[in-house]
Parts: C-alpha cells; sequence; structure tokens
C-alpha cells in the first residue's frame, strides 16, 4: 500500500485552481482596441463611459465591449476598420477631451477582468514599440545642493557681519566630487559668532573647526546619508516627470522605472515615432508664482476679454474657475528645491522649500500680501508637428496653466506649506511642482526601436518553438516511460501552467527571452521527472515489489533533485540579480521555474502516482 | 523503451589520463581561439548602433555596404539574419548616435538598394553602458562559481568534489566561447544568460553523479574509490542521457524555431549541454578522485564515531 496525506492531495488542489484562474487570462486573443484617459490622469468615470458608448451607437460603429479599467476607458472592435472609424468618431465628438490610444487588448471575460486578473503584458521585443534608456547626473544634484548651501553661508555671515577670507568647496574623506564648505573666517572673526550665523543655514551638515596658516578655518560636511537621499531625489523626481510624460503619449502602458544607481528605464510599446516622443519627454518645463491681481475680476476679464494691463487671464486646472495674475514673477521652478505632500495640522499639505534667492524673494512678497491668493502656474514647452501643403512643419507650443491658487496666511521665505487640498490632491501637486523642471535633466544614452512586425514574427516564432518543443517533449515521454510518462505529461503541463500564473501575478513582462526560459524550465522539469523514473526501474531490477520501488524511487531521487537544482538556482538567481533586460527577464523565468518545477515534480508527481497505485493491493508489474 | 536495459558497467576512471589530456588540448584551443580570433561582441558591450532591416527580395550584401559607406557611416558591419531578405547592420559607436537622422540616414541609404527596404529594429547603445555590461557579467560569473562552489563544499563535506564541479564548470563555458570565437557567432547578451545557464545546467549533471557517489560510499565504505566512482557514474547513466536527450529536443526546436534573435542564445546552450555531459563524467568525478577523494572526506565522523562508540 501507498499512501499520501490528504492535506498533500488538497493543497496541490487548490495551488493548481489557483494557478488555473491567473493563468486563465493569457488564453484569450488580442483585439483590435481604444484606450481613452485624460490628460491629468484623473479617472475616467462610467458617466463618460455611457457618453462614449451612445456616440458609437449613433455614428453606427459597432463594438464588441466598452469598459472601464484602471482609470481608463477601454472600448474592443471586431477589426481594425471598427476601430479606426470608433478613434474618429471619438476625436471627433469629444474633441481633445481625452488621450486616446489606438492599441491591442485581451478579450478577457468581465468576471475575470473583475477579479482584477491580467494576462502578462508584452516585453516590446514581441509587441514592438520604443525602449529608451536614460542616464542621470546624479553629481550635479550633489553639486547643486551644495552650491546652495555656501549661497545662505555666505549671506548669513555677511547679514551678523563676520568677516570672510574665502570660502570653497572641498572633497573630503575620500570623495571624489565636493562635499564640503570650507569657510576660512577673517582675522578678526569671532568664532561663536560665525558658528551661531551658520547654524540655521547650515542644519544638517557636520561641522568642524581648525586653525590653518590662513586662519580659523570651519568646514561642514554633507552626511553620506544627506548625499544619498540628494541622488535619489533627483532620480525620482526624473523618474515622475518622464512617467507623467510617457502617459501624455497615449502609449496603452508605458513603463518607467529605475535601473541600477543612475538610469532610466522607458518603455513605450506601439510607439514607432522616435524623434517626436524623444522630444516630447526631454522637454523642459518650468513654474512661476504669481501674485493673484485681487483688484479686478477674473469674471468679467473672461466675459469680456478685456485683461488688464500687467496682468494674464487663466483658468484654474483644479475647479475650472479664471483667474487673473500679475505678470510679475516672485519665484520660479528652478528655484524650487523640494516638495513633498504630508499631513498636517490642517490637513493635507505640500510642503515646498525654494533656494535663499526665491525665499528672500517670497519673503518680501508674502509680508506686503497677507491674506491674498498667489497662482502657481505650470509652463511647458514641446513641438507640434502639423501638415501644412503636404509638407511636415514643426513648431514650438507653450502651454501655461494654473495648477494651484491658495491665499497667503502668514508670512513665510524659503519654506512654506500649500493647504486646503485633499491628500490626493496635495500628493499630485507635490509631484506637478517637483515635475515642473527637471534639477537634473537626464540624458538619453542607448534606445532600441523594435518595428511591429518585427515583434509579431518574434512572438510567433517564440510560440511555434515552445509548442513543438513541448509536444515533442510530451510524445517521447510517452513512449519512454508508458503510464509514468503521462503521469509526466500531466505534471510538466501543470508546471508551465504554475510558471504562467506566477509570472502573471507578479506582472513580470514577457519577453522572447522569457519564452526561451520557459522553454528550458520544461527540460528542468523533465529531469526531475526522469531521476525519479530511472530510480523506480533501478529498485524494479533489483527485485523489489512494485509499490515499493516506488516509494523508494521518489525517496532516493528527492536529495538529488534537490541538490540539483538549488545549484541551478543559485545561477538563476545571480542573473537576476545582476541582470538586465533581457538577461533578467530570462532569470526571473528560470528560476521560478526551477521553484515551480520541483513542486509539480516532487509533489505533484507522486499524488498522482499514489492515487493510480496506491490503493492496489495486488500490483503485478508497473508500466514505466 | 529503454536506452540500456541492463545496468552498465563501463570502466569511466581507467581511461581519465586519456580524457584529461583531450580536454586539456580543446581547453587550450578554445582559449588560443579566444586570444587571437576574439569574440565578435555584439554592440550590447561595445556600444554602437545595430539595425535589423528587411527587404523584399533577396539583398546584395556587398551593394548595402557601398551605399552605407557612401551615406558616410564607417567600419559598419553587415551580415544575414536567418534569411537572405533580413539584413544586420552594425555601426560602431558615434559622437552623435542618438541624433534622430540616423533612422532615416540608413533608411534612405538602403532605400538605393532596394526601394521597399525597411528598417525594422534600431539600437543605440552608448559605450558607457556596454562597459558597465561587461563588468557586470564578469562580477554574475565570479559570483555564480563562489556560491557554487561553497555550496557543494556544505553538503558534500569536501572540497574535493567542490574543486571538480567548479573544474567541470569552468570547461564548459570555455569551450562555448571557443566555438563561439571559431565561428565569429555574434556575442550578445542572451548568449551571456545562456553561458550561463550552461554552468547551471552542467552542475546539475556534476551534482546528480556526486549525489550517487555519496550513496554508494555511504554503502561500502571498504570498496577502492574508483570502483564507487565508476558505479555511480554507471547507475546514472541512463538519466544523464535520457535528461540530455530530452533537454536538446527543446533546444533544438530553439534553434530551428525561435528566429535570429535566439540563434545566438540556443547555439551556446546546445554545445553547453552536450560538453557538460562530457565534463560531468569525465572531469568532475576524475578530479576529485585525482585530489585523493575517499569515504572518509564525505563522512568524516564515521571513523571517529566508530572510535567513541568501542567501550
Amino acid at each position: 500500500m501507498l499512501e499520501y496525506a490528504r492535506w498533500k492531495y488538497i493543497l496541490i488542489a487548490v495551488v493548481l485552481a489557483v494557478a488555473v484562474l491567473f493563468a486563465l487570462p493569457n488564453v484569450f486573443a488580442e483585439a483590435p482596441a481604444l484606450q481613452l484617459a485624460h490628460a491629468d490622469h484623473s479617472a475616467v468615470t462610467t458617466a463618460e463611459l455611457h457618453a462614449v458608448t451612445a456616440v458609437l451607437q449613433q455614428d453606427k460603429v459597432a463594438y464588441t465591449n466598452a469598459y472601464v479599467q484602471n482609470g481608463r476607458l477601454v472600448v474592443l472592435f471586431a477589426n481594425v476598420p471598427d476601430q479606426l472609424r470608433g478613434s474618429d468618431a471619438v476625436d471627433g465628438k469629444f474633441q481633445k477631451k481625452y488621450i486616446s490610444a489606438k492599441t491591442l487588448m485581451p478579450q478577457t471575460p468581465t468576471w475575470l477582468r473583475d477579479l482584477g486578473l491580467k494576462p502578462m503584458p508584452l516585453g516590446l521585443d514581441l509587441s514592438g514599440g520604443l525602449d529608451l534608456l536614460y542616464q542621470v547626473d546624479i553629481k550635479s544634484a550633489v553639486r547643486q545642493i551644495l552650491q546652495t548651501y555656501t549661497q545662505d553661508a555666505t549671506r548669513a555671515l555677511a547679514e551678523a557681519h563676520v568677516p570672510v577670507a574665502g570660502i570653497t568647496n572641498v572633497a573630503t574623506g575620500g570623495s571624489t566630487v565636493p562635499n564640503a564648505i570650507q569657510i576660512t573666517l577673517g582675522p578678526q572673526a569671532d568664532l561663536a559668532a560665525a558658528q551661531r550665523a551658520l547654524a540655521n543655514p547650515l542644519n544638517g551638515l557636520t561641522m568642524t573647526t581648525s586653525t590653518q596658516s590662513g586662519g580659523l578655518v570651519i568646514r561642514a560636511t554633507m552626511p553620506e546619508a544627506t548625499i544619498r537621499q540628494r541622488e535619489n531625489y533627483a532620480i525620482e523626481q526624473d523618474i515622475s516627470i518622464l512617467r507623467n510624460r510617457a502617459n501624455q503619449l497615449g502609449v496603452s502602458e508605458p513603463i518607467v522605472q529605475r535601473q541600477g544607481n543612475d538610469r532610466i528605464d522607458v518603455q513605450l510599446p506601439g510607439i514607432q515615432n522616435m524623434a517626436e516622443v524623444k522630444h516630447l519627454l526631454g522637454q523642459t518645463a518650468t513654474l512661476e508664482f504669481h501674485l493673484n491681481d485681487t483688484e479686478n475680476s477674473a469674471y468679467t476679464a473672461q466675459q469680456t476679454g478685456n485683461v488688464p494691463l500687467g496682468d494674464k487671464l487663466y483658468t484654474d486646472t483644479w475647479n475650472g474657475e479664471p483667474v487673473l495674475l500679475k505678470r510679475e514673477v516672485i519665484a520660479t521652478g528652478e528655484q524650487l528645491t523640494n516638495a513633498s505632500a504630508s499631513e498636517g495640522a490642517q490637513g493635507p499639505q505640500v510642503n515646498v522649500t525654494l533656494d535663499s534667492r526665491a525665499g528672500e524673494n517670497m519673503l518680501r512678497t508674502t509680508k506686503a500680501n497677507v491674506g491674498k491668493p498667489m497662482g502657481v502656474v505650470l509652463i511647458t514647452k514641446h513641438s507640434v508637428t502639423t501638415k501644412m501643403d503636404g509638407k511636415e512643419q514643426t513648431r514650438e507650443v507653450t502651454t501655461e496653466k494654473v495648477i494651484n491658487d491658495a491665499v497667503i496666511d502668514g508670512v513665510f521665505a524659503d519654506r512654506f506649506q500649500i493647504t486646503g487640498l485633499t491628500l490626493g490632491e496635495a500628493q499630485d501637486l507635490a509631484i506637478l511642482l517637483r515635475s515642473g523642471s527637471f534639477v537634473t535633466p537626464p540624458v538619453l544614452v542607448s534606445q532600441n526601436l523594435i518595428g511591429p512586425s518585427l515583434g509579431a514574427a518574434n512572438i510567433r516564432m517564440g510560440v511555434m518553438a515552445l509548442v513543438i518543443g513541448m509536444a515533442s517533449v510530451l510524445v517521447f515521454m510517452a513512449i519512454y516511460y508508458k503510464v509514468f510518462g503521462l503521469v509526466a505529461d500531466a505534471v510538466l503541463i501543470a508546471n508551465v501552467v504554475l510558471l504562467t500564473a506566477l509570472l502573471s501575478m507578479m506582472h513580470a513582462s514577457l519577453s522572447l527571452p522569457g519564452i526561451a526560459g520557459i522553454i528550458l524550465t520544461v527540460g528542468i522539469a523533465v529531469d526531475a521527472n526522469v531521476l525519479i523514473y530511472e530510480r523506480v526501474r533501478e529498485e524494479l531490477r533489483k527485485g523489489v515489489s512494485p509499490q515499493a520501488a516506488i516509494r523508494a524511487g521518489f525517496e532516493k531521487a528527492f536529495s538529488a533533485i534537490a541538490d540539483s537544482n538549488v545549484t541551478t538556482g543559485i545561477a538563476g538567481l545571480v542573473l537576476w540579480i545582476f541582470g538586465t533586460g533581457a538577461i533578467r527577464g530570462f532569470a526571473i523565468v528560470l528560476t521560478l521555474g526551477i521553484a515551480t518545477s520541483m513542486f509539480t515534480s516532487l509533489m505533484g508527481s507522486r499524488a498522482l502516482v499514489t492515487l493510480m497505485y496506491g490503493g492496489r493491493r495486488k500490483l503485478a508489474r508497473l508500466h514505466i | 523503451m529503454e536506452f540500456f536495459s541492463h545496468q552498465t558497467n563501463f570502466q569511466f576512471m581507467a581511461t581519465r589520463k586519456v580524457w584529461f589530456g583531450l580536454s586539456i588540448v580543446l581547453m587550450i584551443a578554445a582559449l588560443a581561439l579566444l586570444v587571437t580570433r576574439g569574440l565578435n561582441l555584439a554592440t550590447d558591450f561595445t556600444g554602437g548602433v545595430t539595425v535589423q532591416a528587411s527587404f523584399p527580395a533577396a539583398a546584395d550584401l556587398g551593394a548595402v555596404r557601398t551605399q552605407i559607406a557612401a551615406e558616410g557611416f564607417r567600419d559598419a558591419v553587415v551580415e544575414y539574419v536567418g534569411s537572405a531578405r533580413a539584413v544586420a547592420i552594425r555601426l560602431p559607436p558615434e559622437r552623435d548616435q542618438t541624433s534622430s537622422q540616423l533612422r532615416s540616414r540608413l533608411e534612405s541609404a538602403l532605400r538605393k538598394v532596394n526601394s521597399g527596404a525597411t528598417v525594422q529594429s534600431l539600437s543605440v547603445v552608448g559605450p558607457q553602458v556596454g562597459a558597465e555590461l561587461k563588468k557586470s557579467a564578469a562580477w554574475a560569473l565570479a559570483f555564480t562559481l563562489l556560491f557554487i562552489f561553497l555550496y557543494i563544499a556544505w553538503r558534500f563535506h569536501t572540497w574535493r568534489l567542490s574543486l571538480g564541479a567548479i573544474l567541470a564548470v569552468l570547461h564548459d563555458p570555455i569551450l562555448v566561447l571557443g566555438f563561439f570565437a571559431l565561428t565569429q557567432i555574434s556575442f550578445d547578451l542572451p548568449v551571456v544568460a545562456a553561458v550561463l545557464a550552461v554552468i547551471g545546467y552542467s552542475l546539475n549533471d556534476t551534482v546528480v553523479v556526486f549525489d550517487r557517489i555519496r550513496e554508494r560510499f555511504e554503502g561500502n565504505r571498504r570498496l577502492a574509490p574508483n570502483v564507487v566512482l565508476d558505479q555511480a557514474i554507471n547507475q546514472t547513466l541512463s538519466r544523464t542521457i535520457m535528461t540530455k536527450v530530452v533537454t536538446s529536443i527543446v533546444v533544438v526546436a530553439l534553434l530551428v524555431l525561435g528566429g535570429p534573435v535566439l540563434r545566438g542564445f540556443s547555439a551556446a546552450l546546445l554545445i553547453g549541454i552536450l560538453a557538460g555531459t562530457y565534463s560531468s563524467i569525465y572531469i568532475s568525478s576524475a578530479i576529485a578522485l585525482e585530489c585523493g577523494l575517499t569515504a572518509e572526506h564525505i563522512f568524516p565522523s564515521a571513523r571517529k564515531a566508530a572510535v567513541d562508540s568501542l567501550p
């Protein structure tokens, strides 16, 4: 008699059921689709969904499905001509209300979508598209902050009337870039007064004093943690800017992620127009702080079209109301050093930090204007290509919009809070403020463009190799090991399902090397089964009874399977950690595949074999 | 169906000196090829531009080279990928390589060869990116070998087996690299992944044999080590061959059907799997034997325990 614990059967059944559910969305074919999103990435509502479908019905455009997913409106069509007509109908009716993208979407049934289950996204080598790799000069971000500290220190010492012989930036503690401010005091300087003056502007820096030939020297060093923080801030800010801009491109699912220490990878599926996209992503935007004109009515200006002299009329993007701002600039985005959202005493707020010059200006302005509103204007520059007389013309377009308009409730300088927002609004505003301009503009270091037909060819070849390789293995195993071969086949299929489910759960994108990884996993899973069955055969040759041979086969093969898989797993994990791009995709699949193949071969095949042979009292021979 | 209906009894260890000799000759040849011819490094590592173009009819490589040169691109490498209608062009790093005009310049050059030519993919890698990839690939290799050495030393209690495994594991990728130096097949990132997977696979085999050696020693501590090693290899032989046949089936499917992107990758895997089979039989165990492996090394506590249990 062979026995296998009931809880193990239950565990296997549950794991397989969950795996089938998660793997299921990958089965459905893709259909031409239209994705609509708001430019400010606010969610599309169900009411808008009905409005769009009504337009399509009115224009007699046939669509197969329409729904809202992740705040985007998705309409599926049976064919490409319908998709194009649908796109024209929507664009014609809702002028520029949405950023629309013509794309392919899987025809996942509603109930699966409602469970939040999605297929693996395709990598760029399979879907076609543009891959851009940017590098951020994080050292220059550190240099900038050091310069700000230096300016602040100089100003503070001058205000305290401390004579200074010289201020320089130096590299200390083995650093390759300047990380400290060295202040040489004048001959009659009062050290205590200097330290008092510097305490506030150089808060957070480590200060040491020494006497050198030139006189008293104060050295303020930026702690390592502050430098790291600054570098991370520079990268994260660039990522949020690039992500914002990628979202504006009308790409179905752009991926913007950090790669390594100082790189940003931008993946834009379906994009083929390299020049325009690179320009859009790399464009510069600035912020400006302006006082509101409270003496004239913005509504009157909007209705009559007469804007008072020295003013400019805007529409507030938050509430859609007209705003009249004075043309004089208080501070610009280049002078903004940080913006973050937090929960303050008066509810959610955005904490803004300006550099010293803008801080002074802000102090002067706020002293004179407490109680009056101040507006924040976001100015973006981008190029637009239009066709005129059959010729393509590119011109630069500047857009200005008010992203915030709030009352000054006290006197402040370089640090202040913007309140009166919801937490979501505060977070969005902080991103917008930060994303206004690059502190350290990213430099494009590598780009990869894959044409749509090449992507289609890659996926066709990859799937073909997978299907044919897998089918040959299934047939071969069935011939070589007979009934046990069929068990192995069931286990191999379960392994591929399990692996697909895991990859779908992780939202790992499927690339060609990933498909190669799946195919190799089939080889690894076969190996585990071969080890077991060869051992069973060996025991049978010794004259052991069939059931004892099965038991011995599984038990004795275990250490070989475990050790050999762990060593391959080590190689997979190292690749996962060190690799990028293609290598990483392969490594993820290989490592997960080793885990799933151990589970299915050791537990799955044992459960199946025990189920088949375990209960039989008289078992004359095994078909192996 | 079985490859061997009876337990085989080949005396692998007896001829080990011959196979050492063969391996040494092969390794020297591979290293010499690596030094003299070198690898045909793809732009992944060197930096530069790679373009894949498709032609409506078979393309004349000579004409493509002429037109590319006429457009002002120097030192272009032009070759077929997969078929005579698909052409890959590689250009060395240029100062203005992110220029958006690159594509149109190349496309116009190709259209002079055949008006229906289209650029299918374009990849531009900055030189510093390539240099870093080289470094991270080297690190990945070093860490893989280190961790594996430690794991085997821990699991099998002896450095002799670790050393055998590491030498076998170095043997296989060196042969694969030698093959790439010989054939000048483009050496790109997926090939690096394949070489590292080869290390994993080769180990997989070696460890299965080691596991059997451990088991044989446990039952028969008096047997001569070379007899035990032969037994272990013979007993795992049908598994070794069966697994290799199946894995080779899927790799051949990749090689034939996977398209040009995966060609170098699958070729590296196939060579590596063949080399791995050989090295796990003749190299890893034989080296442990040369280092004087005995049962005591794997079960160090055995004799001590026996002594302690005496009255």
